[in-house]
């Protein structure tokens, strides 16, 4: 039972960082519908500037943990609006694979020029956040863990109220809708659309320091993996649909952690993409999408 | 082309001919030309599924280390129990090789049967993805057979690949592909490209062309991967990762997608680059992803692309 627990408390904080990640492709899937490839990317960024970051400040200190992530977080969000600006924008009328492989290539070009200039070999990620381990009954649970929870959850939180609860969030849901009918009714798309990457970006990036807190070895090809699974959650919960992308990283991550527990652990790789084919086979719209009809 | 089949023949022959020259020509040269047959047939078989059909497939490396593995596996096992320790004649090695080749090419458009059947009713992104996925799924099949090597991969495959085999394959490809395309039957893979819910409409069965398209394009990518295994002699699963699908895809669009003419000139290109840059090896992928950038912003419809005025979706 304690190492059912145990389990499944590793899958939830796994989960909660693909449901971060996972969080910036069903927003940009939801105003600009296509999947942004060089998302996966940006979480590296994230890890790479809190690594950097984190030689700044005294090692092992809460304010100096959250200061990295912020400075990580504003830091994406300005790389993901400056690829918008830059590769996105002039292809939104073109055809969707235009503007999917456009996003391969922004992709590589992050990978390859992070190679060039971190260099390929792994780094050590400094242990930014104060590290302790608590047991209650048989269930060791790690600061980390806690802090990856927690700080997913105020995010999320932060994320639903500007969503719901302010102009700009607003603004994106209807974008999100109806782009054109938005432009009509006076909202300026490339503010809300450079916005939504901004804030996407953010996202990813806690999700990349959070990621290398507890998988401290970091490299310029560490976004491929779990930005592929992430955007399997999104999938799996609806793309497009925020609550959606949350409750889809959580499932995924419990999933996988419990794969890889297990005597198939060398198949967890295989697992996301099982589920990947499985949901789109079945239930193309995921768990909390709504089905549309196309029209001719 | 007016008669294809004299060209076929034609190319044939050539191939003969650069095999009996083989000897004096530089070894370099003849390892880069056997990695552009095998990159040119891999990209025009990738052509026919996503220029021709429309389909975007992301799987490809998928299908060719299924035809690596299984080819491998057929001259490995075979080869020293039908010729013994002496490896047999030159013409035995020759029929045995085909015949690997052969199997693995099948066994590939079995594996693309089986992934196309239930993804092709997607499209798009969607589609992207799931063949991804599926291409991830057989990589890590493959990592997890300890008879085929596992995580390491498969060691000393004969080196049964030559200059003949390559040439004569792509000529076969590119014969096909462009017979197959340019055929009654497969004005309907252009129709499903154009509009499918048009063609649709006038009674094209869509699904069945795309599953065509699927397993003849997962076929040529088996004999690929087997020419490929038998010429690099190791091979393991990392190497037919989601990278080199998309290596292949990139050859696809610099070409211009539903031209194989350009889709060949790319796929010498995108092979001799790498030879060329190599001194500033370092910058080499930097440029490559860079320009696959600025190529979509500014000539979506391929570099060697001259007939179509835009590029459809």
């Amino acid at each position: 039972m304690s190492e059912f627990l145990q389990q499944l408390l590793n899958g939830l904080s796994l989960g909660a960082i693909y449901a971060l990640i996972a969080l910036g492709y069903t927003m940009v899937y939801g105003v600009l519908r296509f999947i942004n490839f060089a998302h996966s990317d940006v979480f590296m960024v994230g890890a790479f500037i809190g690594y950097y970051m984190g030689k700044l400040v005294p090692e092992g200190t809460l304010w100096g943990g959250l200061a990295v992530l912020g400075v990580a977080m504003i830091g994406c969000a300005l790389l993901g609006m400056t690829i918008e600006r830059l590769a996105y924008r002039r292809l939104r009328s073109a055809p969707t694979l235009n503007v999917l492989i456009t996003a391969i290539g922004v992709s590589l070009l992050l990978e390859y020029t992070g190679q060039v200039f971190f260099g390929a070999a792994p780094r050590n990620f400094p242990a930014i956040f104060p590290v302790r381990n608590f047991q209650i009954g048989g269930v060791i649970i790690g600061s980390n863990q806690l802090i990856v929870i927690a700080v997913s959850v105020v995010l999320m939180i932060v994320l639903q109220l500007i969503v719901y609860r302010t102009r700009i969030g607003t603004a994106m849901r209807a974008v999100s809708l109806n782009p054109k009918a938005a432009v009509l009714m006076g909202v300026n798309n490339d503010v809300v659309i450079s916005f939504t990457f901004g804030l996407g970006s953010a996202l990813a990036a806690a999700g990349g320091i959070l990621y290398a807190l507890n998988y401290p070895s970091i490299d310029p090809l560490m976004g491929v993996m779990p930005g592929l699974k992430a955007f399997v959650a999104a999938i799996l919960g609806g793309i497009g649909n925020i609550p959606g992308a949350a409750l889809g990283g959580l499932i995924l991550g419990t999933v996988e952690t419990f794969v890889s527990g297990s005597q198939w652990s060398t198949y967890k790789d295989a697992i996301a993409f099982a589920i990947l084919i499985i949901i789109l086979l079945f239930r193309p719209a995921g768990l909390l999408g709504r089905f549309t009809v196309e029209k001719v | 082309m007016p008669k294809p089949h004299l060209a076929l023949l034609a190319a044939l022959l050539a191939a003969f001919g650069v095999q009996y020259f083989s000897d004096r020509i530089d070894p370099y040269y003849l390892d880069v030309l056997t990695g552009i047959g095998i990159n040119v047939i891999l990209a025009v078989s990738l052509n026919l599924v996503n220029g021709y059909t429309g389909q975007f497939s992301l799987g490809h490396a998928g299908f060719m280390s299924v035809g690596a593995y299984l080819s491998a596996a057929v001259t490995m096992l075979l080869g020293p129990k039908l010729f013994g320790d002496d490896g047999g004649t030159a013409l035995q090695q020759g029929g045995l090789f085909l015949a690997a080749l052969l199997a693995g090419g099948l066994s590939a458009a079995l594996a693309g049967l089986l992934v196309g059947v239930p993804s092709l009713r997607l499209k798009g992104d969607y589609l992207a993805l799931v063949t991804l996925g599926f291409g991830e799924i057989i990589r890590v099949i493959f990592q997890n057979v300890d008879a085929l090597g596992g995580a390491l991969g498969l060691n000393g495959i004969p080196p049964y690949t030559n200059i003949f085999w390559v040439l004569a394959f792509v000529a076969i490809t590119v014969f096909v592909v462009t017979c197959l395309v340019n055929s009654t039957y497969g004005r309907g893979f252009l129709a499903t490209h154009d509009d499918e819910i048009a063609s649709e409409a006038v009674g094209l069965n869509t699904t069945r062309y795309k599953i065509v398209a699927f397993v003849v394009g997962a076929f040529f990518a088996g004999i690929a991967g087997g020419l490929y295994g038998h010429f690099k002699q190791t091979i393991t699963p990392t190497g037919f990762d989601f990278t080199k699908s998309i290596e292949i895809v990139v050859m696809v669009i610099l070409g211009g997608m539903g031209n194989t003419l350009g889709v060949i000139l790319a796929a010498i290109l995108l092979t001799l680059l790498p030879e060329v840059l190599r001194p500033i090896a370092e910058y080499r992928m930097v440029l490559y992803s860079f320009l696959l950038i600025v190529l979509m912003l500014a000539r979506p419809q391929g570099l060697f692309n001259f007939k179509f005025g835009k590029a459809k979706a």
